[in-house]
């Protein structure tokens, strides 16, 4: 059965139309085209559909699209601002934290959701918030620099 | 897979009653869409639980806490007093998965997934709590030790939820804490688990305890020794030791590929013993 759905998805309200059963991570793909958010393993471990839910960090293949119904989704697609990138997004860039991109999406997503409740964390408040995010390519450490490079920016009003 | 949204527990068991078990109760889903996906459950339907109010909200009462049981871990962590009374039930619904699945795992789906290594169980069970389940047959209140009966199995009757966890108000001089061994820092499964709760009085001698176990056995164990070691004397050397020994004679555990049985046997009475330590540290002992 085919459910309509009305959400907010990175400011926007938006209506579409789920299949009973659909996920989150699914819809956006595959029904709204906001492929931004990506699809690791579909089962929670990877953390790369990182997606805020009511502004709680969730994994989209965790939720059904119909739990969303009423409920405010940011996802990666909203992280700049006006074409101008997130400063997570310009410090990935700069430091090189990202080789084939899958995981990038679910890493900025949650880093965001991480500084704006510690907006000062330390590399291992860093580490552990993004225990739940796996990236096979950088081996981490690029990723944690350029997350504590962004948070001084934020902190220093760069952003 | 059908999706229904209810609000009210009436709704949910008439739902999932009238389903006849071919429809789940889903609350955070972190288990259950995994599940699904990994091919090992395929229900017709779901019944989400989240918009019942008393299965979303904690309260605190004369009588203690009411915690629903579809509150996430998040939430859990972000309540003013139950991390401060109940420390160790808190950390043990967090040790549970990433910062993502903390945003939307609950205690009730935990349990009801019935894993032998589920990390809140322990720790509910030696914090004393109570589970209050409504059904078809009404309401009854059973101890948290009581639901699971197997790997995958609990007590539940047909179209029977969990709806909230109550915890006491812990008294004066208490303190509870629970311990996993995972081989990593995070994102693991429990090799073994640990929860104590204890109370002392004003010279240090423990007054009353109790101790759950996770890992060990087809289902999470209450260890009802504990009372008998640790009663009227002080949390500390042999007492432990004892307390450590017990915990390893009623392990019963399995080799996997997280561990041998022998290694599990020994490592619950160390984690039993360092988290009783804990436990009695935060009572002020």
């Amino acid at each position: 059965m085919k459910r309509h759905i009305s959400t907010t998805i990175d400011g926007e309200a938006l209506e579409f139309l789920s299949e009973d059963g659909q996920t989150l991570l699914d819809a956006l793909r595959d029904v709204l085209l906001k492929t931004g958010t990506k699809e690791g393993c579909g089962t929670g471990d990877c953390g790369a559909c990182s997606v805020m839910l009511d502004g709680r960090l969730v994994c989209a293949c965790l939720v059904l699209a119909a739990e969303v119904e009423g409920a405010s989704v940011e996802t990666v697609e909203g992280l700049a601002e006006a074409g101008e990138l997130h400063p997570l997004q310009k410090r990935f860039l700069e430091g090189a934290a990202l080789q084939c991109g899958v995981c990038t999406p679910g890493f900025l997503v949650a880093a965001k959701a991480l500084l704006e409740i510690n907006p000062d964390p330390s590399e291992k408040e860093v580490r552990y918030w993004l225990a739940g995010n796996l990236c096979r390519c950088t081996g981490y450490d690029k990723i944690i620099r350029s997350v504590l490079d962004a948070a001084a920016d934020v902190r220093g009003g760069a952003g | 897979m059908q999706y229904q949204a209810v609000q009210t527990l009436e709704e949910a068991v008439e739902s999932l009653s009238r389903a006849g078990g071919e429809h789940l109760p889903l609350a955070g889903g972190t288990d259950l869409l995994a599940q699904r996906r990994a091919g090992r459950i395929d229900p017709k339907g779901v019944v989400d639980l989240k918009r019942i109010p008393e299965l979303a909200e904690i309260v605190l009462d004369d009588d203690g806490y009411r915690v629903g049981a579809a509150v996430s871990g998040a939430e859990l962590g972000e309540h003013p007093t139950l991390g401060q009374d109940w420390p160790g039930v808190v950390e043990a619904a967090q040790l549970i998965g990433s910062t993502q699945i903390q945003g939307r795992a609950s205690m009730g789906g935990n349990l009801c997934n019935a894993s032998p290594a589920a990390d809140s169980v322990p720790a509910l069970i030696a914090a004393g709590a109570l589970c209050s389940l409504v059904g078809p047959s009404g309401r009854r209140e059973l101890p948290v030790e009581e639901i699971i009966l197997g790997p995958g199995q609990t007590c539940l009757a047909p179209g029977e939820i969990v709806a909230h966890f109550r915890l006491p108000r812990p008294g004066p001089r208490a303190g509870d804490a629970y311990l996993r061994l995972i081989p990593r820092t995070e994102m693991d499964i429990a090799v073994v688990g640990a929860g104590v709760s204890l109370e002392l009085d004003a010279d240090g001698l423990c007054t009353g305890c109790r101790v759950g176990l996770g890992a060990v056995a087809p289902t999470p164990l209450r260890l009802d020794e504990a009372q008998a070691i640790l009663v009227g004397r002080r949390v500390e050397g042999s007492v432990l030791d004892d307390l450590a020994a017990a915990a390893s004679a009623a392990a019963q555990p399995i080799d996997d590929m997280r561990a041998t049985a022998e290694y599990r046997v020994r490592v619950v009475g160390v984690m039993a013993k360092r988290a009783a330590q804990i436990a009695a540290t935060r009572a002020g002992g």
